[in-house]
């Protein structure tokens, strides 16, 4: 299932290139445009159109749910570490690491290392958002209840 | 200047016709051409982080949008007229335009506005963090402002 085979193809064209996009807007986050929030929208699109063009089969295979529920709480966390970490400098959240050379890559303190983490939130995050709100009808009372679909949600 | 009330004109447009259609389809589609005029609109106000995030949010919810949509066996929107909402909401739309007005008059004129605060932020968030980004590096920047406004009058 899935889209026809003209959409396939261009898909594996050019799926690619949008995830090399997305990784040079999160790691160039402190120097031009961007940073976290953007890239990593920008990655859950390319995960959206492997699962509109191939099927669900195919996207729940690149990135499973359980993956998923293990990367939010993770960014999540590596995150508020990063933020306790500024206790070494002397207060939360304080901008302790070398501030480094002006507009080079390396510079700018903790910025890159909390622009990948809040990414790796974000994409897992809006996929589930996804997957929920379109797959599987929303968070209602009834929905979800059925047999093969609560078979199917604990075998993935 | 006229290309940005051209923007706002067609933005208005497609708002209109986004509530007076009768197909559901054609609505989502007339709200996403409102998102993607409001992107171009950021561009040309010097805002580019604003309107890479737009384009990109503006896509996803259109995706979802559409995706609920054609799965709904009824696409026709059929209308029934509340006559007491209508008339308690354009008395109080008409009582909101009259306050704001006198709100705008005081205003500064567009483009030269009064940034007594941020300019703090512009002038030194280079030299605080060392990030070129200021949209990325003004959470970062709490704590030189908490030690600015205690001893600076902002």
């Amino acid at each position: 299932m899935g889209m026809s085979l003209i959409v396939k193809k261009i898909t594996q064209l050019v799926i690619g290139l949008i995830f090399l996009f997305g990784i040079n807007i999160i790691l160039f986050g402190h120097l031009s445009v961007g940073g976290g929030f953007a890239g990593g929208v920008i990655l859950t699109c390319g995960f959206i159109l492997i699962m509109l063009a191939f099927g669900k089969d195919k996207a729940f295979s690149k990135m499973k749910i359980r993956v998923s529920h293990f990367l939010s709480c993770g960014g999540a966390i590596t995150f508020l570490t990063i933020a306790l970490l500024g206790y070494i400098g002397g207060a939360f959240f304080l901008n302790f690491p070398d501030h480094g050379k002006a507009f080079h890559l390396h510079s700018a303190g903790f910025i890159p290392y909390a622009d990948i983490a809040i990414s790796i939130l974000i994409v897992s995050s809006i996929f589930i958002i996804f997957v929920v709100l379109v797959l599987w009808g929303g968070l209602t009372k009834n929905s979800g209840k059925d047999a093969d679909d609560e078979e199917y949600i604990h075998n993935l | 200047m006229l290309t940005f009330y051209l923007l706002l004109g067609i933005m208005i447009l497609g708002s209109i016709v986004a509530i007076e259609t009768r197909n559901l389809l054609s609505s989502v589609i007339s709200v996403g051409i409102v998102g993607f005029t409001l992107s171009i609109l950021f561009l040309m106000l010097g805002a580019p982080d604003l309107a890479i995030t737009q384009v990109v949010v503006e896509i996803l919810v259109l995706v979802i949008l559409i995706r609920a949509t054609i799965s709904v066996d009824n696409t026709d929107i059929e209308a029934t007229r509340d006559n007491f909402a209508v008339v308690s909401s354009l008395i109080f739309l008409g009582l909101f335009l009259v306050f704001a007005s006198f709100a705008f008059l005081e205003m500064h004129p567009f483009g030269k506005s009064l940034m007594r605060t941020s300019q703090h932020y512009l002038d030194n968030g280079l030299a605080e963090t060392g990030a070129s980004n200021i949209v990325t590096a003004t959470v970062p920047m709490i704590h030189w402002v908490k030690q600015q406004c205690f001893s600076y009058p902002c």
